[in-house]
């Protein structure tokens, strides 16, 4: 069936326009950019008052110790809020997650007793009644998850041998496709859906009861962002007319998510390039000026910044800070060789000048090779001044994931609308070694947390035996993991539904399993240290062995050296197919990530001695890193490490977090004079720049 | 035949153009006494690599070094100008830019022998980066130990070959700050055409833990590092000098 809006004048149709399509819009609309930043205009006067009314609420809220006001009696829906604004005259895009900014909402389905910790903690206490309600009446993820733990599964928890598991907190890492509402418009949406409905099996099996009840939710959400757009004066049922529209319609979405989950990554998508659609669209017609559009940019990114979850202090320490994952993916190339940069590409990089440096949105570069010379000069230069641009790999994403997925969270791409992911926290894995070590006796504790295997009582370690029983141990650990996240997943879809995200998902979702491994390098160098060194046991009066000595030297992962970067691409293949030999919720497929940015901290102060000589508590290398100071052969090498590990084994993510002086990374021009041309100066030419160039500060 | 070398680093930025897989070499006659590398003055000891094998580690990450390529320093190279030599024919066979780092304070024309390797070694370099320590011969045989005859008649010598050069220079607080000093380097400078760029260093002393683990005494104790504003102003100089005088040879 062609549906054909006013609103889509001047477009050329497609695909698009006979089934939700964003992707389809795109390949037909969109105009690559290949000039440079000169077309990019500064803030307007709104745009400065209003980010400087953003800084003074900042500062008052640092100053109240974090947080400036909590909802305790409102449980946060889509239509909970009345509308809030900072300046109602001055705001081009509207809308926040309460009736005011930086008032953070009461969310209790993923929990009540975090929701009401995240309150307390702060110095704010919830209504008795909610609590009440959530504990006697409505049950939570939290409380269903625990209902189904098996005791094997608690004592992995609290021993840290899985670590950061979504079972008290809303899961996040869904990214719905938010470009849809702007597009379609929120009723070619919902007809979409009763459509979806009508054509399930007509055999009631749990999964189709299941699927009925789902898509009714989301037609309910979707009813109920219309309601929440038209409280701030906006009647988002028909598609977006203009790119402020399209902006809007697309915030509404994105605001429905954030006011129903607090998620721990709540991701944009992949927006810029189908918003310069109408931009470009806009300018052709006169209905917009540059100034406006920009303008319109940076109060949509304003909004982003100010996304706000209610959140305890060790939530924080978990995650060191506050983050939201605001994600969102920008430029990239098409599967047909067209780069997919576009001006909208620089004016979202350009709010970064507009409105200064800033962690939120998690503005991330998909690069390639192929990405367009001034575009990546741009990126550089912006990276040099704000710090502030998350780089990703898109020639190696495009080849699994297509052209158009985008990250959520550091790292984890899914095609938008298309893919989710069940997000799985980590598994300990030098924990593990210590456990195959130990026969499943935690060295920290000393109680048995894995099954009764038979300990190693060697004095030195043997290589062999070590491999042999880290495998068996590994098998376990993966079966344990993945069996809880079953059940963490089943009860979060159960309790903690997230309706609106998946209002804006198609009928038939591939689901991506995550799983996720902490400690990798020190894996590899403990192995490495076994095999090329000696390593000598240190047992306490218990026999558990809670020390090592190495004796001699050995290879260490991140110099690009084979001996060990093989151990860590074994470790890892390993692992996942562990992980693949267990049932997955859902039909999910497994893959896994390596990829913890902050955490590593935490999982290395629960991990004791390992036999690469790190002492007990000392922080892990974050995700595949190195050891810290153990590259020596510089950053390539480095790099050359990591790139080593298996893509194919962990699509979820392989993350280097890789710090830098800006000394490191090339000269600095005001004392480097390059392209100095001598004969030019002595032959007399017409134009004086080369001296001033000379003399440039 | 095989090189001593003191280490690799394999993310170079900053010694030569573009991302570079830099070669640090064993072995230097200079004392500089802001070295900030006295672990590579020792001659006949590190690791004994052979050109192929550093030609080898350099193609494992040639992606990275497209617009960059090697860069052999150290130490002072030209003391195994033949390794040297030797690495850079067989990296040119594969198209690998190359530049060579040094102090030019082994050159000498006084044999036919001793120049004709020095032919051979810059018909395989792309560019040499040549560290001019000091103008004055005779601070710069306070600074490092031995005059700058060499050091300049290797510069003329890049010159008359065609062969293109940047020239770097340290600036350190007492030692190579001086106005006069700096204009005169200047000057002297104005005179090459092959010269495409002016790399003004400031002085850091991050070289002294080595000195401590190494049990010398540091040379530069109590002298601070150079800040960028003084190496600026220390660029100013250098090129007012080069200006001047390239005016008056114009006119």
């Amino acid at each position: 069936m062609n549906f054909n809006f006013e609103e889509w004048y001047g477009f050329e149709i497609g695909t698009w326009s006979k089934e939700i399509n964003v992707r389809s819009f795109i390949k037909h609309n969109y105009t690559p950019y290949d000039g440079n930043e000169e077309f990019l205009v500064g803030p307007t006067q709104n745009t400065t008052d209003l980010w400087e009314q953003v800084l003074d609420l900042t500062r008052q809220e640092r100053e109240a110790g974090g947080v400036l006001d909590m909802d305790t009696n409102v449980i946060s829906t889509i239509t909970s809020h009345a509308p809030g604004y900072l300046n109602k005259e001055k705001e081009t895009i509207v809308g926040f997650q309460t009736d005011k900014p930086f008032k953070r909402a009461l969310m209790p389905y993923g929990g009540i007793r975090m929701a009401e910790k995240a309150c307390k903690d702060n110095g704010y206490e919830i209504d008795p009644t909610i609590k009440e309600f959530f504990t006697t009446h409505r049950k939570t993820h939290n409380a269903g998850v625990f209902d189904a733990y098996t005791p094997e599964m608690r004592a992995c928890r609290s021993s840290h041998i899985i670590t950061g598991l979504p079972d008290a907190y809303g899961r996040g890492r869904i990214i719905g496709d938010y470009r849809r509402v702007a597009l379609y418009g929120v009723d070619r949406l919902i007809k979409d859906k009763m459509e979806q409905k009508e054509t399930t099996r007509s055999a009631m099996y749990s999964q189709v009861i299941r699927d009925r009840e789902e898509l009714s939710e989301q037609i309910r959400a979707l009813e109920d962002l219309k309601e929440m757009a038209l409280s701030y004066g906006y009647d988002i049922s028909r598609p977006a007319k203009d790119t402020k529209e399209a902006i809007q319609w697309l915030y509404f979405g994105y605001l429905a998510a954030v006011k129903e989950q607090n998620g721990a990554a709540m991701s944009l998508g992949r927006t810029s390039t189908f918003l310069d659609i109408y931009a470009e669209r806009d300018l052709k017609n006169d209905v917009f000026t540059e100034a406006q559009i920009q303008e319109m940019i940076d109060h949509f990114i304003m909004k982003l910044r100010l996304i706000k979850f209610a959140r305890t202090p060790e939530y924080n320490s978990l995650f060191s800070g506050d983050p939201q994952w605001v994600t969102e993916s920008i430029a990239g190339v098409a599967i047909d060789g067209r780069h997919l940069v576009t001006k909208m590409s620089y004016r979202y990089l350009h709010t970064l000048e507009n409105l200064g440096a800033a962690p939120e949105p998690n503005l991330t570069v998909l690069w390639s090779t192929k990405l367009p010379e001034n575009f990546k000069r741009f990126c550089a230069r912006l990276s040099i001044e704000t710090s502030s641009i998350q780089y990703e790999n898109d020639d190696l994403m495009r080849f699994t994931h297509g052209d158009d997925y985008a990250i959520a969270c550091c790292v984890s791409s899914m095609r938008v609308g298309k893919e989710m992911q069940f997000f799985g926290a980590r598994a300990n894995l030098a924990k593990c070694l210590l456990y195959a070590i130990n026969g499943g006796v935690d060295e920290i504790s000393g109680k048995q947390i894995a099954p009764e295997y038979r300990p190693i009582t060697s004095e030195y370690l043997d290589y062999d035996e070590v491999i042999k029983r880290y495998d068996e141990m590994m098998k376990w650990l993966a079966g344990v993991y993945v069996n809880t996240l079953n059940i963490i997943h089943y009860m979060h879809d159960k309790y903690c539904y997230e309706k609106i995200q998946m209002a804006l998902h198609d009928k038939k979702v591939t689901r991506w399993f995550a799983t996720g491994i902490a400690g990798l390098s020190v894996v590899a160098d403990s192995l490495s240290a076994i095999k090329y060194a000696k390593v000598k046991v240190i047992r306490n009066e218990q026999g558990i062995a809670t020390d090592y000595e190495v004796e001699g030297d050995f290879p260490k992962y991140g110099n690009d050296d084979d001996r060990v970067d093989s151990i860590a691409y074994n470790v890892v293949h390993r692992f996942m197919e562990h992980i693949r030999k267990n049932h997955t919720y859902r039909d999910s497929i497994p893959t896994t990530s390596i990829l913890t940015i902050t955490s590593n901290v935490v999982y290395g102060k629960n991990t004791g001695a390992t036999p690469d000589g790190r002492k007990k508590g000392e922080a892990f290398a974050p995700g595949a890193n190195p050891m810290h100071r153990r590259d020596t052969h510089g950053a390539v090498a480095s790099l050359a490490s990591v790139a080593k590990l298996p893509f194919i084994d962990a699509q979820d993510g392989i993350s280097n977090t890789f710090s830098i002086i800006p000394g490191a990374l090339g000269k600095d021009d005001r004392i480097f004079s390059g392209d100095i041309d001598l004969d030019c100066i002595s032959g007399g030419c017409a134009s004086p720049t080369l001296f001033e160039g000379l003399d440039r500060e | 035949m095989d090189g001593f070398v003191h280490s690799l680093e394999s993310f170079g930025t900053v010694d030569g153009p573009g991302i570079r897989f830099v070669v640090f070499l064993q072995g230097c006659p200079l004392r500089c006494l802001y070295c900030h590398n006295p672990d590579t003055w020792e001659k006949g000891k590190g690791n004994r690599i052979s050109a192929d094998e550093l030609l080898r580690e350099y193609d494992k990450n040639r992606d990275f070094y497209k617009r960059g390529g090697i860069t052999v320093t150290g130490g002072e190279p030209l003391l195994q100008l033949d390794f040297v030599t030797e690495l850079f024919e067989k990296a040119k066979k594969k198209g690998i830019h190359t530049c060579l780092d040094t102090s030019g304070i082994t050159f000498s024309k006084s044999s036919e022998k001793a120049l004709a390797g020095f032919d051979r070694l810059l018909e395989c370099t792309d560019l040499v980066m040549l560290d001019i320590k000091h103008i004055d011969p005779e601070d710069h045989m306070k600074l490092t130990g031995a005059d700058n005859r060499n050091v300049l008649s290797f510069a003329e010598y890049l010159e008359e070959k065609g062969k293109p050069f940047w020239v770097r220079h340290v600036i350190v607080d007492g030692w190579t700050n001086k106005k006069e000093e700096l204009v005169r380097l200047g000057r002297y400078l104005a005179g090459f055409t092959c010269l495409k760029a002016l790399d003004v260093i400031p002085y850091h002393t991050m070289g002294e833990a080595k000195y401590e683990s190494l049990g010398i005494d540091y040379p530069l104790k109590g002298v601070e590092a150079t800040t960028v504003a003084s190496a600026v102003k220390a660029k100013s100089y250098i090129m007012e000098g080069l200006r001047d005088e390239r005016l008056r040879i114009r006119k």
